[in-house]
């Protein structure tokens, strides 16, 4: 029910926004990143064993791992790369047997539980299975984690510690929150792509620092951002706009986001490649013992800026005029238009905003750990949760629940298996919802 | 020559086993999202249901159907899981909850910690030998000219499209009847239907239900199709990609999720066999065969947002009754 | 029957004496800002009661509150004697309590004659098993169907009975929101600003309507702006501001009425009444 000549406008700015964004993916594809490095990456397909040898956070190099099938097939002997990282394609599934050379170990690091230098396991047809040996460099930091149910021998060090990690992580998980937080509070519209823009931020940065530039990362980090800022304002302008011009509801913008995530991270996948990858700077770094407890230089530096993104949207949303707008055509679209505020012009912004938020996080959250091309669909499942415990649309609330959540993860792997660190942050976000479902600082009542 | 087999290929994968399974989740996503405006994310756990209820029933040495049967009563209580702390609240929480959900329950699935009930994330495999001992149709090949399937390929088909169409026939029924009008009702608008006087809650917490036992069949049958069971199938894209179908064909008719699992599955087919032989053929330089399955899901992405944009109401639905507001 | 509204004394919260609604101590408060804080209020059964005040002055809140479509922080109330706080809005409807939308609320992707089907009451076809079995609800539709036709009639909406109700005009769609709650079979309706954004010449035909309805014995209750409309249809004005009941009586009596005025007068400085369903997400709350 528009005006024809409107109508045909939206089509056609549609039309121009979707060609023009497949035009830059397609370029993009073509110049991507088919540097050597990929060759050498197993094939999909078939199957293997790999792994990586780290001690705490810092990989282990020059160690011999030793792979044999048990009904005589391959046998292959391979040394760990500067990553700690070794991996031995195979041509068949069998059973093999896989062993560590523990006379290759660096001196002062020794197998965690010392008979199992050897493991004997089925590999399956396609499957690339991860072998783990547990190190420790005699602090004992991989014990605490086989027996960590035991309460009584709880090392307070490293609870310290991982309150530290848990801040850092939920500094940057909040970082990311509030960028998908601010595009709700003023849109309306959940958007399920933030995901892959906070991996574009991530894989963008590690273009520029270890692609197609040597850049370094802070500097690489800045042009990613700037491309972000671009893409956020792309999206918009090319693709929701013109949507929400004809009126398309809300739950037809979610499945358009759905179908943009889906997409962005199949692409990612193609072009940046299925394994993850690292930044050329800060990588390997060891822990540095501050007496209370021991944390990376990289994780204090994360928690910093961090925090000072957050303080600047925080100084933009309460003393610039922008800021009064986005609060304003969040509060009430239609007051806002009518008190001469372009809403247009706000949306546009918070895109842009929301879309280099995401981007800043991914680009910290690979500092930490790699960069991967479904690293951000992982994290949006946690900036649910985040948004949903601190309070949907609120601007504080996700910083809130994600710094809650961050130090819950890391620190439950104290008493309870890594793979269950996750599982722990959705479950709150479930609680959440049965008994306050407006979250920590949601302050009116939903009703139905 | 190879085009054609390429086209023969796609034509076999648009009525195969693997559009069957979309088909009939999708049946059971129309459901929730066509008719009752549900924005479920989460179809994939139902499958799981399904799938591992089959196979961990037949590992632990009982019979198959009651594998199924069980896996059907496993998405009962997962709808319970999803509706419970999501259905009294704004639509888009159910789409958070039920995304979340379903990623626990997977990752619980193949965590280490379970592996002695769910075997981790090796699965199961070889747990179908019932299913197909009760196959009547006798060995050989069916079909003209290059489009055959074997006996056993046969009977999932057989089976499978049977399952369809007793599902779309359900729907059919339940939307004829003022229980579905009701569905209708809460989709355009739950606070009216509401202060007409009815539960719109238990109508969603029935809608999801019903539709996720559909799925769970899927999840089943998908399971003895492969006879393989591994967690890492049931990721959140294979919900998506159950939305495509249901959206290409259709949202909110009766006949759509079928003919969107067929499309959907001959485009993705049809356009991996063309990419296949522009790769063997060195036309296409840039891309290598391990990307296909890759590619898959950004035809998938692709075609979902084309979808909104250009034709909301898929191949079936009439153009008022779009996804469109207004 | 309405006559005996004219003995009783024009105080706030004055007994009736024949009340089919009674509101005690209801209280509605966003974050610190009190939206309705009622102290008793009592609705006579059969009559046309208006609620009016300025804007931001709590009604819409408060028939929120009344309907179970908001939760008050406190109070009770009862309808025909029975209570009714705490309960789901769904159980508020079919106790007879069936209120309409300041925004029309049209279903607009199902036909005009569907959305009067869908709000009559105790169908057993909406109950999922029995849906299956056509033979069940068969009768109940057909009779429902009669019942709509008369009504889309009553209400000049026949020729639209086959179109999608999204197809409606703003005014149809006020129409069909008051035909598709008589079609519950209420005892008392709630309207939310029934005339509001429609043609003078419907205006009066919907005025008409209301008083036909109290005359057929139903109470009305009715949030309106238009004191013309509400002087001359009502039985009884209720003004509230900032919440409270500040005067109720017959309309001449309530217009006469100094506090009345001032809280006219008074709300040309008051701030702008904010949409008082929750709004879809917590705007940024800093």
């Amino acid at each position: 029910m528009y005006p024809n000549e409107q109508a045909r406008a939206c089509h056609r700015a549609l039309r121009v926004g979707i060609v023009s964004g497949l035009l830059f993916l397609l370029m993009a594809a073509l110049g991507g990143p088919h540097d050597p490095a990929m060759a050498q990456e197993p094939p999909t397909p078939g199957q293997g064993v790999s792994g990586q040898l780290v001690v705490g956070s810092d990989p282990v190099e020059g160690v011999t791992i030793e792979v044999a099938g048990t009904s005589g097939a391959d046998v292959a002997t391979v040394e760990t790369d500067d990553e700690g990282a070794w991996s031995v394609p195979l041509t068949s599934p069998d059973t093999y047997e896989i062993s560590i050379d523990v006379d290759t170990l660096p001196d002062g690091v020794a197998l965690a539980d010392p008979e199992r230098d050897s493991l004997t396991l089925p590999v399956r047809e396609g499957q690339n299975r991860i072998i783990i040996f547990q190190l420790t460099d005699g602090e004992g930091s991989a014990e605490d984690e086989e027996d960590g149910f035991d309460f009584i021998g709880l090392d307070f060090k490293r609870l310290a510690s991982l309150t530290v990690d848990g801040v850092r992580f939920g500094i940057v998980i909040g970082v990311m929150a509030m960028g998908l937080s601010l595009i709700f509070g003023v849109t309306g519209l959940i958007n399920f792509a933030h995901g892959e823009l906070v991996t574009f931020g991530a894989i963008m940065a590690w273009l520029f620092n270890a692609g197609w530039f040597r850049f370094p990362l802070l500097i690489a980090a800045l042009c990613a951002l700037v491309l972000a800022a671009v893409l956020g304002g792309g999206l918009e302008l090319g693709l929701v706009r013109p949507l929400r011009r004809r009126r398309t509801s809300n739950i037809a913008l979610i499945v358009v986001t759905i179908g943009l995530s889906e997409f962005l991270r199949s692409f990612y996948q193609v072009t940046f490649g299925p394994l993850p990858k690292s930044y050329r700077d800060y990588a390997i770094q060891r822990e540095a013992d501050l007496g209370l407890f021991a944390v990376t230089p990289k994780t204090l530096g994360i928690i910093a800026i961090g925090a000072l993104a957050i303080l600047l949207v925080a100084l933009v949303l309460q003393r610039t005029r922008l800021g009064t707008a986005m609060r304003a055509v969040a509060d009430n679209k239609d007051l806002a238009a009518a008190s001469g505020i372009d809403v247009q012009r706000v949306v546009l912004h918070v895109w842009i905003l929301g879309t280099v938020l995401a981007a800043l996080g991914g680009i910290l959250l690979g500092v930490t750990q790699k960069v991967e091309y479904d690293m951000g669909f992982k994290a949006l499942l946690l900036m649910f949760a985040a948004v949903v415990v601190g309070g949907l649309g609120t601007a504080y609330g996700p910083l809130l629940g994600a710094l809650l959540l961050g130090i819950v993860t890391q620190v439950s792997t104290l008493w309870f298996p890594t793979e269950f660190k996750f599982v722990f942050a959705l479950l709150a976000l479930i609680l959440m919802l049965v008994f306050r479902p407006q979250g920590i600082l949601g302050r009116r009542e939903r009703v139905g | 020559m190879d085009a054609v087999n390429v086209l023969l290929d796609a034509l076999r994968t648009s009525v195969g086993p693997q559009a069957i399974v979309f088909a009939l989740a999708g049946v059971g996503l129309n459901l929730q999202f066509g008719y009752a405006g549900l924005l479920n994310f989460g179809q994939v756990a139902f499958m799981l249901a399904g799938a591992y209820g089959a196979s961990m029933t037949v590992d632990a040495g009982g019979p198959l159907w009651l594998g199924i049967v069980l896996g059907m009563l496993a998405a009962l209580v997962i709808a319970m899981l999803f509706g419970l702390p999501a259905l009294r609240l704004r639509a888009d929480y159910l789409a958070i909850v039920t995304i979340s959900v379903g990623e626990i329950i997977r990752l619980v699935v193949r965590s280490s910690t379970f592996e002695p009930i769910t075997n981790g994330v090796f699965g199961y495999r070889d747990f179908a030998g019932w299913f197909y001992d009760i196959n009547p149709i006798p060995g050989g090949r069916y079909g003209f000219g290059g489009f055959t399937f074997s006996e056993r390929r046969l009977w999932v088909i057989v089976v499978g499209w049977g399952l369809v169409a007793v599902a779309s026939l359900l729907v059919f029924w339940l939307m004829r009847s003022p229980w579905g009008r009701v569905l209708e009702g809460v989709r355009e608008d739950e606070d009216a239907v509401r202060s007409m006087g009815k539960n719109v809650f238990m109508y969603k917490l029935q809608a999801l239900a019903i539709g996720g036992v559909m799925a769970a069949v899927a999840g089943s049958l998908r399971a003895m199709d492969t006879e393989a069971v591994r967690p890492d199938f049931f990721f959140t894209i294979i919900t998506f990609t159950i939305y495509a179908a249901v959206i290409l064909g259709g949202a909110g008719t009766i006949l759509g999720p079928a003919l969107g699992a067929m499309a959907l599955w001959f485009v993705v087919s049809f356009s991996e066999g063309i990419l296949r032989l522009g790769i063997d053929s060195g036309v296409v330089e840039f891309l290598s065969l391990e990307d296909l399955a890759a590619i898959r899901f950004m035809i998938v992405g692709l075609v979902l947002i084309l979808l909104v944009v250009f034709r909301p109401q898929g191949l079936l639905g009439r153009r008022e009754a779009g996804l469109i507001d207004d | 029957m309405t006559e005996v509204l004219n003995a009783i004394p024009t105080v706030p919260g004055v007994p009736k004496p024949d009340p089919i609604l009674v509101v005690d101590g209801l209280h509605r408060a966003f974050g610190g800002l009190d939206a309705v804080a009622v102290e008793h209020l009592e609705v006579q059964r059969g009559c046309i009661t208006s609620l009016i005040g300025p804007n931001g002055a709590g009604k819409t809140t408060f028939f929120n509150c009344l309907t179970g479509f908001d939760r008050p922080q406190g109070g009770t109330w009862s309808f025909d004697g029975k209570p009714l706080h705490g309960r789901f809005a769904y159980q508020i409807a079919r106790r007879g309590l069936v209120r309409t939308f300041q925004l029309t609320k049209a279903l607009a992707r199902l036909t005009v004659t569907d959305n009067m089907l869908l709000a009559a009451r105790d169908n057993p076809g909406e109950r999922l098993y029995a849906s299956l079995i056509p033979a069940i609800w068969r009768d109940t539709e057909a009779r429902n169907r009669d019942r709509a036709r008369e009504l889309l009639d009553r209400f000049e909406l026949s020729h639209m009975a086959g179109e999608l109700a999204g197809t409606l005009s703003g005014g149809q769609r006020k129409l069909l929101e008051m035909a598709r709650a008589l079609m519950t079979d209420p005892s008392a309706i709630l309207l939310d600003e029934p005339m509001a954004g429609v043609n003078p010449r419907l205006a009066q035909s919907l005025a008409s309507h209301i008083q036909e309805l109290r005359d057929n014995g139903l109470t009305v209750i009715l949030i309106e702006h238009d004191m013309d409309v509400v002087m001359g249809i009502s039985d009884w004005v209720v003004c509230m501001a900032e919440g409270r009941v500040i005067s109720e009586g017959p309309p001449a009596t309530v217009r006469a009425d100094p506090a009345v005025i001032d809280a006219y007068l008074g709300a040309r400085h008051a701030p702008q009444e904010t949409s008082s369903r929750p709004d879809p997400g917590e705007p940024l709350g800093i």
